[in-house]
């Protein structure tokens, strides 16, 4: 038996307390002051219903292009050498540097009609500014080192006795690929996602500039809470809030269970 | 390491390190290269220029000053969190962790509303505050707190996994060889997991000095006081100072690109490279 | 600027933060107040008026030293005005609120309780020292033939402005165009039948007056920006100098931004003379120019006489005598279930 249960585990009990829990609680606490009436009204009213329908989807839709790129960017700065690999591994964790205002500056000057990659995709007709595409782009954006990282080293710590276990009994590459490693990398790819998916649901600063703000089209939840806030509605903007956060919160929640009771199945 | 029975063709290869570039290309380098084109497109000139204004400056130093306060505490809080969750079994600890990720998934609005409601003037403790004459929001307290609220998983986040990997056997052969808990965590833990650590500190870092919705709210963005550096880019843009503006972005930028690619040369040249930990 | 004072004001409270590791919250005192001998004014202002400021905080400054003998020093704050009014309300000490429109005042003085609900007759002109209007900016030549509201909702043409629940330049947008519908077509309903056709044509609804001029100007998207007067200014002799065009419409509406001392602060600080000076100091024939440099229609009828060829003639209504104030006009128009949710949601 370790030492140190009682102080490391008293120490996170405290400190998530003091950071997470009670500044949080003080959202449900506000929310509750509308009453469970109002709450409905305002925090699934027809509006917010189609804000959270498009943060929703434009997040999943993002973490599964972020899980299957992300899980391939992995695999290459893991297993691959190649000029240059340090530097495309730095450039992996710039969207956690890149302030998320100016990555939606940024991406915006990038897609709109007159941008370096829009005006290619103009002349096809398709519109990538200013509607959901653009959106789901800044989301991948967000949410890409999430998956990166989380897939890295979980990869970098597979050993390669099993792979070379079942290439000696005859499995080809694919085979090998697809029952050993992604099996052992599942879990963490499953994190990357999740964690994808949840910072895009809540993400403001990057979406404004690109999405176009249109109300019930291209209106991100955390817009509406914005809204709110303008209109000084404060127990309002903590209905959204409330729902938002108990979404995801359940998504991770989910996942993670699921995580633990594969662990468990794995005897890791 | 022969690579023979366990290797893709080099078609196959070639053809994934192309994907994965592509990919990153588009989605990662080309905004950073239109940062950097923005930021010179008058020249050198007015990008040195828009560093060294007094106001710039001013961002700079709070930004460093504020990563200097909250990545420290969330480091200690990562590593307590990380040895609590992996060395010991409880009931709960999918929830646990569950609820370290949890910023993760709060919206910046939010994250900046909550405080706020707690040290607002019509705050929960906002009576109390204004009576002892305390600030918090609007000042740099207030800054570090959604600063340490936004980053409070990274450090937790890298270690956890990566712990759970390494299991327990190397500490407890310690502390039945003889060693108290202080000596196993100094002389065998960390060092197995200090890549990891430094790893975490690093984003946790490059996170807390771009943090802009959060901080935003909590700011009061008074120039040269309370202005970090991402408001300052954002106050330069609304100011229709673009060149200004993507200055100070790339700044940052290239602070946390320096940061990261001198911790990729560390680990190669002392020959750790993240696969070969044990 | 006394960047180095407040730059050891930090450190010191820096220093107490490190020290106190988990107890934050002990750090740091009040910004205002006296220091250094010098007095500090904190200016909670919105975007568009740095460039004002900087030009009448020297010159108050110097004014202020020549009248009193004492030093005063700003600290600005500049951001979109709703956000500004909601921090200066959970504790943004500003001696004084220079916001974009009388409404944002109204919720310090009767959500925050830090002046009185009367704020505007403290000063002259409505409280408001500097006007400004809703013009069109469109692109060089007027490809588009814009002359006038009507032109707005011609096929093929597309508007830019903002998205007037989260911009409060992007209300004064609404109700001028409000104000045409209602003129051209005699009724309300005309009124919101020709701003609901209005809106069909926005592509984009930026959250602030300053991010749909961005849009126009640098991103190229639209024929026309529906703006600020003095935004539009700033545009056509600044950002984009001989690519773009004002059109004054027929009909626009008399845009107020408001300053006000916030009382309570200003008390608190000690300031209160020094801040109601500084607010006096916008009317005067010096300041007043300043304001007109910085594309503001100056309130002091001389300096309007001097300035008279920069600013085009405009009717204008008034958001007192035609929508009621503010307070009507906001729960009309803007709030959740008004006006502007109704053209959205209508199919």
């Amino acid at each position: 038996m370790l030492p140190g249960f009682g102080l490391s585990f008293g120490f996170t009990l405290a400190w998530l307390t003091l950071i997470v829990l009670i500044p949080l609680a003080t959202i449900f606490l506000k929310a509750a002051g509308l009453g469970w009436s109002e709450f409905l009204a305002v925090g699934f009213s027809r509006r917010a219903m189609a804000a959270y329908q498009l943060s929703f989807g434009t997040a999943a839709v993002a973490g599964l292009v972020n899980a299957v790129f992300g899980l391939i960017v992995a695999w290459v700065l893991v297993r691959y050498d190649f000029t240059g690999k340090q530097v495309v591994s730095a450039l992996v964790d710039l969207p956690f540097a890149l302030p998320t205002a100016v990555a939606g500056i940024a991406l915006t000057a990038l897609y709109t009609p007159t941008g370096w990659i829009g005006q290619f995709l103009e002349p096809l007709g398709i519109k990538v500014a200013f509607t959901w595409i653009g959106i789901t782009i800044a989301l991948v954006f967000i949410g890409l080192p999430f998956v990166v990282r989380s897939v890295e080293p979980v990869l970098a710590d597979l050993g390669r006795e099993v792979e070379e276990a079942a290439a000696t009994l005859g499995a080809t590459r694919w085979q090998t690929f697809t029952r050993v490693i992604f099996p052992a990398i599942g879990p963490a790819l499953l994190t990357g996602f999740a964690l994808a998916f949840a910072r895009g649901v809540g993400e403001y600063g990057s979406v404004i500039f690109i999405s176009g703000n249109m109300p019930g089209r291209t209106e991100i939840a955390p817009l509406l809470i914005v809204t709110q806030l303008e209109q000084y509605a404060y127990a309002g903007a903590t209905a959204i809030a409330v729902v938002m956060m108990l979404a995801s919160f359940a998504v991770l929640l989910l996942i993670n269970l699921v995580q633990a009771a594969s662990r468990r199945r794995t005897g890791a | 390491m022969s690579m023979a029975p366990t290797s893709e063709s080099p078609l196959a290869r070639a053809a994934l390190i192309t994907v994965a570039l592509v990919f990153l290309g588009f989605f990662l380098l080309l905004p950073l290269l239109a940062v950097f084109s923005e930021a010179l497109r008058q020249g050198a000139g007015p990008f040195l220029d828009a560093l060294h204004t007094p106001d710039a400056l001013a961002a700079i130093r709070l930004t460093l000053l504020i990563a200097a306060i909250s990545v420290p505490l969330n480091m200690v809080f990562g590593v307590a969190a990380s040895w609590a969750i992996t060395k010991f079994q409880f009931p709960g600890k999918a929830l646990l962790i569950t609820l370290i990720d949890l910023p993760f998934s709060v919206s910046p609005v939010v994250s900046g509303l909550i405080f706020v409601l707690l040290f607002g003037a019509n705050g929960l403790f906002g009576a109390w505050l204004a009576e002892h004459d305390l600030k918090i929001i609007f000042a740099v307290p207030g800054i570090v707190l959604a600063t340490v609220f936004i980053t409070f998983p990274f450090v937790a986040r890298e270690l956890i996994p990566l712990m759970l990997e390494q299991g327990k056997d190397d500490e407890e052969a310690a502390i039945s060889l003889g060693a108290n808990g202080w000596q196993t965590f100094w002389h065998v833990t960390l060092p197995n997991i200090r890549w990891g650590l430094l790893y975490g500190v690093l984003l946790c870092n490059a996170r807390a000095m771009g943090e802009f919705g959060a901080v935003s709210v909590v700011s009061g963005h008074i120039r040269g006081e309370t202005n970090t550096m991402p408001l300052h880019v954002e106050i330069l843009y609304n100011e229709y100072d673009f060149v200004g503006a993507f200055a100070v972005a790339s700044l940052l930028a290239l602070l946390a690109l320096v940061t990261l690619i001198a911790k990729t040369v560390l680990e190669w040249r002392f020959g750790l490279h993240a696969g070969a930990r044990h | 600027m006394t960047t180095r004072d407040t730059h050891l004001a930090l450190r010191r409270r820096v220093v107490l933060a490190g020290a106190l590791g988990l107890g934050l919250m002990l750090a740091g005192c009040s910004g205002g107040g006296s220091k250094s001998g010098a007095v500090e004014l904190t200016n909670v202002s919105y975007d568009p008026t740095r460039e004002l400021y900087q030009a009448i905080n020297p010159a108050f400054a110097a004014f202020w030293k020549q009248k009193t003998g004492k030093d005063v020093t700003f600290r600005m704050s500049h951001g979109g005005s709703g956000k500004q009014s909601r921090a200066i309300i959970d504790g943004l000490e500003a001696d004084v609120a220079t916001l974009a429109l009388a409404y944002d005042i109204d919720a310090i003085a009767e959500k925050g309780k830090l002046l009185p609900a009367d704020w505007q007759k403290a000063l002259p002109d409505n409280s408001a020292p500097y006007t400004s209007t809703i013009v069109f900016l469109v692109r060089k030549g007027n490809p588009k033939g814009i002359k006038d509201w009507g032109d707005l909702v011609k096929p093929g043409v597309e508007v830019i402005t903002a998205n007037p629940k989260t911009g409060g330049g992007a209300r004064w947008n609404f109700l001028a165009a409000w104000a045409y519908g209602r003129k051209a077509g005699g009724s309300d309903a005309a009124a919101e039948a020709y701003v609901k056709q209005l809106f069909q044509h926005v592509p984009v609804l930026d959250s602030g007056a300053r991010g749909s001029t961005t849009t126009f100007v640098e991103r190229g998207i639209g024929d026309v920006l529906i703006s600020w007067e003095n935004e539009a200014f700033l545009a056509e002799k600044k950002l984009g100098a001989g690519k773009f065009e004002i059109v004054a419409p027929s009909i626009s509406i008399l845009a107020e931004p408001s300053v006000a001392v916030v009382t309570a602060n200003a008390k608190k600080h000690g300031t209160t003379e020094v801040a109601d000076a500084y607010l006096r100091y916008l009317y005067t024939p010096e300041a007043q120019t300043a304001i007109a440099h910085n594309f503001y229609r100056p309130r002091d009828p001389a300096i309007a006489q001097q300035f008279k060829a920069q600013f085009p003639e405009i009717p204008m209504v008034t958001i007192d005598k035609d929508f009621g104030g503010w307070a009507k006009a906001q729960k009309t128009f803007f709030d959740d279930g008004g006006v502007f949710d109704r053209i959205y949601t209508k199919k």
